[in-house]
């Protein structure tokens, strides 16, 4: 099964990527989406070492709804930053300590931070065990990391690592 | 096509542009190189949203069925827009580009320049 179809969730989002594309829900579409998507893992598999799991499903539906959320606000918030002084802003470079193993968890975390208001991830440490962002207008650190870790990274830890 | 959905893509598209405006008019007014890396990854994000929005329920009313591919073009703004903005973020680290607070541990970039290939998230 593990040698047959590597990684069944990608095959499903590729199908579903593929039908996208096509514009078209006509059944040889999706037959040849599900081909493409059987496929490209097995050549794919290299960059996919680690096993993706998703553990709680309604958790990662509702880490979604945050994240489009905050998307919207975050384009808001930067909108009238750029609107206001911007010698007023209070930019910061700020190590993120994270407690996430998975590969597939930092990299949605970095890029998450990315799309929400006035964070933007900038380098991972060595050691993987803190990423360097850099903040746009911070007043408080420690509540900058605090939200960090507890809006995105919290959901992210249970989605896909227990 | 009615009057309604007419003024709803007008809507649209007027919002849209006017955030893509003030995305790229960050680089402008912002100060230094990190601070305008935020402007055009955050603020043109909801601004294409808002075109690829209209551009879906454009073709969708022309009768040709669903037009959904808009989807994977925000999909994919999401991916790459971040990815673009760390690596530039990265890079304008290691070059040690002049920001308005001091850079981060020089020791961290030090670390860095040595480390293996494949070890960081891009």
């Amino acid at each position: 099964m593990q040698r047959l179809l590597p990684h069944p969730l990608l095959t499903i989002i590729l199908a579903i990527i593929w039908l996208l594309l096509s514009n078209s829900i006509a059944l040889g579409q999706a037959a040849l989406g599900l081909l493409l998507g059987w496929a490209i893992p097995f050549f794919a598999l290299q960059f996919w070492p680690d096993k993706l799991k998703v553990h709680k499903p309604l958790t990662l539906l509702k880490f979604s709804y945050i994240l489009l959320h905050d998307i919207v606000e975050a384009n808001f918030i930067v909108a009238l930053r750029i609107l206001g002084k911007p010698e007023k802003l209070r930019p910061a470079f700020i190590v993120v300590p994270i407690d996430l193993n998975s590969d597939f968890g930092m990299s949605i975390l970095a890029n998450t931070s990315c799309l929400t208001p006035g964070s933007l991830s900038a380098l991972l440490a060595p050691d993987r065990k803190s990423i360097l962002m850099h903040a746009m207008d911070v007043e408080d650190v420690d509540a900058f990391i605090h939200t960090v870790k507890t809006r995105y990274e919290k959901p992210l830890k249970e989605i896909f690592e227990e | 096509m009615n009057i309604v959905l007419e003024v709803l893509l007008s809507v649209l598209i007027v919002t849209g542009a006017l955030f893509t405006f003030i995305g790229s008019l960050g680089l402008a007014r912002l100060r230094d190189f990190y601070t305008r890396l935020h402007g055009p990854t955050k603020g043109t994000t909801l601004g294409v949203g808002c075109l690829l929005i209209a551009s879906s329920i454009f073709f969708s009313s022309q009768g040709d069925g669903l037009s959904l591919h808009e989807v994977l073009i925000t999909l994919f703004l999401f991916i790459t827009a971040p990815i673009s903005a760390h690596l530039l973020a990265k890079s304008a680290l290691h070059l040690k580009v002049e920001s308005l607070v001091p850079l981060p541990d020089e020791a961290i970039a030090r670390k860095n320049s040595q480390h293996k290939p494949y070890q960081t998230l891009d």
